[in-house]
């Protein structure tokens, strides 16, 4: 994963079929990148489910939260109104896992991000981070810790 | 690892002794069908396990996902009012499929609830307030989904089927049990 305190690589996805999402544009915002295999996985254990849930706790401490997957805009699209997110998710999808990569949470193998997080401080620098073990959701304690953590040290 | 926080006290919901070596916490959704899975497991467990098990139930409903779920674990918070909890979480979980408000209704006065009294009761912001509040204990916890079982205020990330769940408790006893 890339070092605590250097700055997160810029980049630029489909945050919708029409819209791109560029990270720079989140600026004054904290950031929770929050890389995952794929949609669709089961509805209760799903991680982005929970983070669609917890939004409430990420806003409290200015910070937006950007799921990011290889799965198309389209895939994204559909997963995103059965489950009536209210936050972007982010498609890696061309050139694949180009950003995963680019963040070193690539899996070859799967071809799919690993299950990783990182927490960006307004200024685009990285905070805190975490990959999670195969197959774990992470929940979203680690980061609700971190954003703590982050106002304490302003 | 997360422990599970706050730890668990007189304001939550405990099913058996109260003094019991092992403690078993579930987090849970009225309207997820892996909890309604694992509501006949619970009962099994703690028939096993008898005294040797406390069991508390916190709310953890995924209102996006289940649009019924908040409004389940509110009725289950207003029969608490009634000391009526676990029969109010049993007929919910035996009927997850029906959690519309006529429904809550339905199972209210089916538990011998005074009825007028739930009524108010479901319009509290207190009750209301408790249920965010278990869910946000749940977050800061590392709950991950629904259900999330802890087991001596610490996550059980294995198999909560029948056998394994009271296989991996009884392995948690202490020795002279």
């Amino acid at each position: 994963m890339l070092p605590i305190g250097s700055a997160a690589p810029e980049f630029a996805l489909h945050s919708t079929p029409d819209q791109k999402l560029k990270l720079s544009e989140l600026k004054g915002k904290r950031v929770i990148l929050a890389f995952y295999p794929a949609d669709w996985s089961p509805v209760c254990g799903d991680q982005m489910a929970l983070y669609n849930e917890t939004l409430k706790f990420f806003t409290k401490h200015n910070a937006q939260i950007i799921g990011i997957s290889v799965d198309s805009k389209w895939c994204h699209l559909a997963f995103a109104e059965n489950h009536k997110f209210h936050f972007p998710l982010l498609a890696d999808f061309e050139p694949k896992g180009a950003v995963s990569k680019l963040y070193d949470v690539y899996d070859e193998t799967e071809g799919e991000a690993k299950r990783a997080l990182y927490v960006l401080d307004e200024n685009g620098i990285i905070r805190w981070s975490y990959l999670s073990p195969m197959g774990m959701n992470p929940g979203a304690d680690g980061i609700l810790d971190a954003l703590e953590e982050l106002d304490k040290s302003k | 690892m997360t422990p599970l926080k706050p730890a668990v006290s007189s304001a939550d919901h405990i099913q058996g002794n109260a003094d019991a070596p092992l403690e078993l916490v579930e987090y849970g959704d009225y309207q997820c069908p892996h909890c309604g899975h694992a509501y006949p497991i619970i009962k099994k467990v703690q028939e096993d396990l008898s005294d040797k098990l406390k069991f508390v139930f916190r709310n953890f409903p995924l209102s996006e996902v289940h649009p019924n779920a908040f409004a389940a674990a509110v009725a289950a918070e207003a029969a608490a009012l009634q000391n009526k909890f676990w029969e109010m979480h049993d007929i919910l979980f035996e009927n997850q499929r029906a959690l519309d408000e006529v429904s809550l209704f339905g199972y209210a006065k089916k538990i011998g609830l005074d009825l007028q009294k739930f009524k108010d009761d479901i319009q509290d912001q207190k009750l209301s307030d408790k249920v965010d509040n278990d869910f946000e204990s749940g977050v800061r916890s590392g709950v991950n989904g629904t259900p999330s079982f802890f087991i001596k205020g610490k996550k059980y990330n294995g198999n909560w089927e029948t056998e394994p769940l009271i296989k991996y408790l009884k392995s948690q006893l202490p020795e002279d049990d």
